[in-house]
């Protein structure tokens, strides 16, 4: 058991269910609308629907869109044409052990009572430490503020016992919000259901405990690699080994100082 | 469904988590077509095709529904000795008048015996019998001419037939749902005439998970339909009186009633409208004011008006929530139309193309208007939203549901309810001293809605009692049952009696799902009588009892002698399932107990339609009037009674009547993005929205792109004899090309959302298209028309104007 889990019982988090996203982008917007972000990417990416392009400081929520044409040798056989659309409204995934929150020298990330993941603006002093610990390339530094910016599951609602605007948005509950280990339970279930329905390509993102991040507070069901979404299959805490390279740090230091010793010592041979 | 109406696809998305098959059709693989089991990508314009050979395959393989096509439907009945189909007559039905371009019905008619009953063949075997002229007129519609006027393989054609088939009868219903894009064909009548026909042959309506569901384009255009803003119609569906034929009341009635069915009491509708719209002025003895009525003399539809614009006869335009500049086929026609006005107002949320136009057109950059030759005098009026005003709104399955103010509109933002209660009082202020009579119609209104607060804003739930109606002691009535045609009732709309029921706002009822039967009759209210389905009758069978306890819906219970069931039955509630009618029974009383379709006067739904359609009784397959294909199935290449306008500024691609000469080789089609509505005047002046779709582009096919040097991320100018638009370039997989008539055919997709005002700017994709039109409802045909694509963007100015010529030319047509 984490640290995290046995201090807040009551952790909440996200399951993004994205067999059940249509793209709507409703996410996106009502994040905007509720936590008040700028829209600031107002170009044509010619990317397929997608032209938020990726999570940064004001954008929170991110819809990827991902279009695939599965085997194009075959398509038409069975008289389709074989095209795939994969859509997934990613979000800063909130981490267990999250190196954002190791990295703040300032404290200006905390961890709240809900075990989530947020950065107090009138504290943060934009060093962007944290823009480069992230593993998923989640928080960013807002141009306007100079501050970290990311996700903060909505805390002010939170507070207030409302679900965060995105998962009240959501017209398909593709986003779904609620006590962590209900939704892990819940995920797990409609896994087994997709492998029942012959989706055998189903699996969970972030739901692994012993992950690198100790497993996220914001987790997915994908249809396909992460790699494919844009996230990466293998994360971790940019801390996690902090501990083991200060070992290490400090052995190559008294190696060094022991190699230059030496030299010296050998100089005056 | 999921691109242009996410909130209402969670249904669907719910109906699939338990088992449903979704089936998408569309040329273009979208959001919907992400999460269907089946996506078919068809040819713009040929869904007659496509749905006469699912009819054809039923009928084929004998897969309808026996006993319920013989006791529900026509099926039975015998079409007139003097009825020829297309099949004998090269693609026409008789009676055409080539001359006036229009049918003469009276071949089509079906037989009746001496008492007017249908004449019927319960066996389905006589070669006159309406299921065997069906089978005969749909014997061509093959699976291998769907394929090859379609681009559908046989394979997939046979899928999506097969699962339709599987998945209906007595245990399994299926639904049809379409974005209104379906109708904006020459033929769009008879496309939506076609679904019906397959879900009448299949047994799926009046029956629970059945239907066929038109997805409205905006909030309560169903709404604006049942009380309309639509030039021939009063409320409740009722004609508007039309010059000379509807002198008074009884030759209304007499020429516009039917005698047996629920329209056997139109008296009853229009006495209770009249009298709540000019109250106690309106007396037997005048007639119930039914003299103050407008009169229509011909087509006043929204493109005639603007003919009307451009030939200097129409002096005036009031356009409310609509953008016609961009929303309209071919904006530039409407805006040189608008030109030619001496007055235009428009009340929006936001400064629209249409009201700029006199400076900001693409016309003034083209040197085709000059702002300083522009005489009409323009009026902006700020509106409010629909979060800064109470009122209801109705949607697609006829749920009428209340609305509260949130926040006052700020500044100058009004309702539209304060406008017309304004606008009418001051009106009839400065008439108050007239003696002229043809100021009474406004003079002798009601106008007495409640004011309050400082805005003077009318009580709109006073306008919701007033359409639900009252009885001569003030009573709020239960239901259109009640309502009489002796002026002692007072209803503004027959089909919403009963929506202020009890003197509660029934349309406010917010009773959550979990707390009520799964019908949920306890939120908001349906018209009619808070029937949430139509012709439910046909959920049971002809001796009432329901078809199989799966879809067990509403059925008679003999004991108590009443429809009983899930939902209020669209029914006589004590009519016996064995009732027939007396010879000479009139009204509902004409309706027998086993015939479901009570708004229909033989209480049966129609598979052929006898009268009433303009372009024929059955559903045929015409190319669209701008086509790269000839007709494969008839002789005649587009539907003759298409409504056209052959004029400047709206000129064909191609010469009429036959397939494209080559200059415009690409089928363009125009379509809904979930991230912005309809015209934009909601979505492109706000900044949240439009980053999610900052400019407007166009998508094409790897193969296309390849063909015409389009590069993804790039520029393309697309070319209609109307005019030419630029768009950035989305190269995609996502609109494949298809294989039609033995040749790779391409389609251009096009979102219809862009404009030259607001965040988010681009060219208008209804530029390109023309007017042509469905001649029963007068939509225009933005579906489906030609094109030729170019890389890079579009000449600027009067080189604009010259491509443009230029590409015509090059078809051998002039200007």
């Amino acid at each position: 058991m984490s640290a995290i889990e046995s201090r807040a019982p009551s952790r909440v988090g996200f399951f993004t269910d994205t067999t059940l996203c249509i793209g709507c982008k409703a996410c996106e917007v009502a994040c905007k609308e509720w936590n008040e972000l700028p829209a600031t990417d107002m170009e044509f990416t010619a990317t397929s629907y997608d032209n938020t392009a990726a999570l940064g400081a004001t954008t929170w929520r991110h819809v990827a869109f991902i279009e695939q044409r599965r085997d194009p040798t075959t398509a038409g056989a069975d008289g389709t044409h074989g095209m795939r659309w994969l859509m997934s409204s990613d979000v800063c995934k909130h981490c267990s052990n999250a190196a954002c929150l190791d990295v703040c020298p300032t404290g200006a990330l905390f961890r709240t009572e809900f075990g989530t993941v947020v950065v107090q603006q009138d504290i943060c002093n934009g060093c962007g430490y944290c823009v480069s610990a992230c593993p998923f390339g989640v928080i960013d530094r807002r141009l306007d503020t100079g501050t970290a910016a990311k996700c903060t599951m909505c805390y002010d609602r939170l507070r207030a016992d409302a679900q965060p605007a995105c998962a009240t948005a959501c017209p398909t509950r593709s986003i779904q919000f609620g006590p962590l280990d209900e939704l892990r339970r819940h995920a797990a279930e409609r896994v087994e259901q997709l492998h029942g329905r012959g989706v055998s390509e189903a699996r969970l993102y972030g739901a692994d405990e012993d992950d690198g991040i100790g497993g996220a507070g914001a987790f997915f069901l994908l249809l396909d690699e992460p790699e494919v979404y844009g996230l990466p299959p293998d994360p971790a805490a940019t801390t996690r080994d902090l501990g083991a390279m200060w070992k290490a740090a400090a052995l190559a230091a008294g190696a060094l100082v022991a190699g230059v010793a030496a030299a010296f010592a050998g100089g005056r041979r | 469904m999921a691109e242009c109406h996410p909130v209402g696809f969670q249904w669907v998305m719910e109906a699939k988590e338990r088992g449903a098959v979704v089936i998408h059709v569309d040329p273009r693989f979208t959001r919907t077509s992400a999460v269907a089991d089946i996506h078919v990508p068809i040819r713009a314009g040929t869904d007659i095709v496509f749905l006469g050979g699912i009819v054809r395959h039923i009928l084929e393989t004998e897969r309808y529904f026996q006993d319920y096509v013989v006791a529900y439907t026509n099926a039975a009945a015998m079409v007139s000795e003097d009825f020829r189909d297309t099949e004998d007559l090269d693609g026409l039905f008789s009676g055409w008048d080539e001359e006036a371009r229009t049918y003469d019905q009276s071949s089509w008619r079906l037989d009746r015996d001496g008492d007017g009953r249908l004449v019927l063949d319960p066996s389905l075997q006589h070669p006159r019998c309406v299921l065997q002229v069906l089978r005969r007129h749909f014997a061509r519609y093959t699976p291998e001419v769907v394929e090859d006027a379609c681009g559908v393989p046989r394979a997939l054609f046979l899928r999506v037939a097969d699962a339709l088939c599987d998945n209906s009868g007595r245990e399994r219903t299926s639904a049809f749902c379409y974005a209104v894009g379906w109708t904006q064909h020459s033929t769009g009548v008879q496309y939506i005439r076609t679904a019906a026909i397959i879900q009448q042959l299949l047994g799926n309506i009046g029956r629970p998970g059945g239907g066929i569901m038109a997805l409205r384009g905006h909030a309560s255009i169903q709404g604006s339909t049942d009380i309309p803003t639509l030039f021939n119609l009063l409320p409740g569906y009722l004609p508007m009186p039309r010059a000379g034929a509807d002198a008074d009341l009884d030759s209304y009635i007499t020429n516009n009633a039917t005698p047996t069915g629920q329209w056997g009491n139109m008296r009853s509708y229009v006495v209770s409208l009249l009298r709540a719209w000019w109250g106690d002025a309106a007396t037997a003895d005048n007639d119930f004011c039914f003299g103050h009525l407008p009169r229509i003399d011909d087509d006043h539809s929204t493109y005639a008006t603007t003919m009307g614009m451009l030939d200097g006869e129409v002096k005036g335009f009031l356009v409310v929530g609509e953008n016609p500049a961009v929303g309209s086929a071919n904006g530039r026609m409407h805006r040189l139309a608008m030109a030619n006005l001496d007055w235009l107002v428009v009340r929006d949320l936001a400064m629209i193309e249409t009201a700029t136009f006199w400076k900001d057109s693409p016309e003034i950059e083209t040197g085709e208007l000059r702002t300083e030759d522009i005489a009409t005098e323009v009026f902006f009026l700020p509106a409010a939203a629909h979060t800064e005003k109470d009122g209801s709104f109705t949607n697609t399955q006829r749920l009428l549901q209340w609305r509260h103010k949130a926040t006052e509109p700020v500044g100058d933002c009004r309702s539209e309810l304060w406008f017309y209660h304004h606008l009418g009082r001051i009106i009839r202020e400065k008439l108050r001293d007239s003696s002229l009579p043809r100021d009474r119609a406004v003079l002798d209104l009601r106008w007495d809605h409640p004011e309050s607060g400082p805005r003077r804003e009318p009580d709109a739930e006073a306008v919701l009692r007033e359409v639900s109606g009252w009885d001569a002691a003030g009573a709020q009535l239960s239901s259109f049952d009640e309502l009489r045609d002796d002026g002692s009732t007072a209803c503004g709309c027959w089909i919403y009696c009963g929506c202020f029921a009890g003197g509660v706002n029934q349309t406010a009822r917010r009773t959550p799902g979990s707390s009520q039967s799964w019908v949920a009759p306890e939120w908001g209210w349906a018209w009619p009588a808070n029937r949430r389905m139509l012709y439910n009758r046909a959920s049971a069978d002809p001796q009432g009892q329901p078809w199989s306890q799966r879809k067990a819906y509403v059925w008679w219970d003999a004991t108590t002698g009443t429809w009983t069931g899930h939902d209020v039955p669209d029914f006589a509630r004590g009519k016996l399932p064995d009732y027939v009618a007396p010879a000479g029974a009139r009204g509902p009383e004409a309706i027998g107990g086993a015939e479901p379709f009570v708004m229909q006067g033989d209480g049966r739904a129609q598979l052929f339609v006898a009268s009433g359609l303009v372009d024929g009784p059955l559903p045929v397959h015409y190319e669209a009037d701008e086509s790269p294909f000839a007709n494969a199935l008839y002789p005649r290449q587009s539907s003759p009674a298409r409504q056209t306008f052959r004029r400047r500024h709206n000129e064909p691609n191609q010469a009429p009547d036959e397939p494209d000469g080559g200059a415009f080789p690409y089928v363009v089609t125009t379509y809904r993005l979930t991230e912005h509505h309809t015209a934009g005047g909601m979505s492109r002046f706000l900044r949240r929205l439009s980053e999610l779709q900052p400019e407007m582009f166009c998508e094409v096919s790897p193969a296309l792109a390849a063909e015409r040097g389009l590069h993804n991320g790039g520029w393309a100018t697309i070319v209609t004899a109307r005019s030419a638009i630029e768009a950035r370039v989305l190269v995609t997989d996502r609109i494949p090309p298809l294989r039609v008539q033995g040749r790779i055919m391409h389609q251009v997709g096009l979102p219809y959302h862009w404009g030259g005002r607001g965040v988010s700017t681009g060219d208008a994709a209804n530029d390109l298209v023309g007017v042509v039109l469905d001649p029963n409802v007068h939509i225009q045909e933005s579906k489906t028309a030609t094109c030729d694509i170019r890389p890079g963007r579009r000449p600027r100015g009067t080189a604009l104007t010259a491509m443009v010529d230029e590409h015509r030319r090059s078809q051998g047509m002039r200007r």
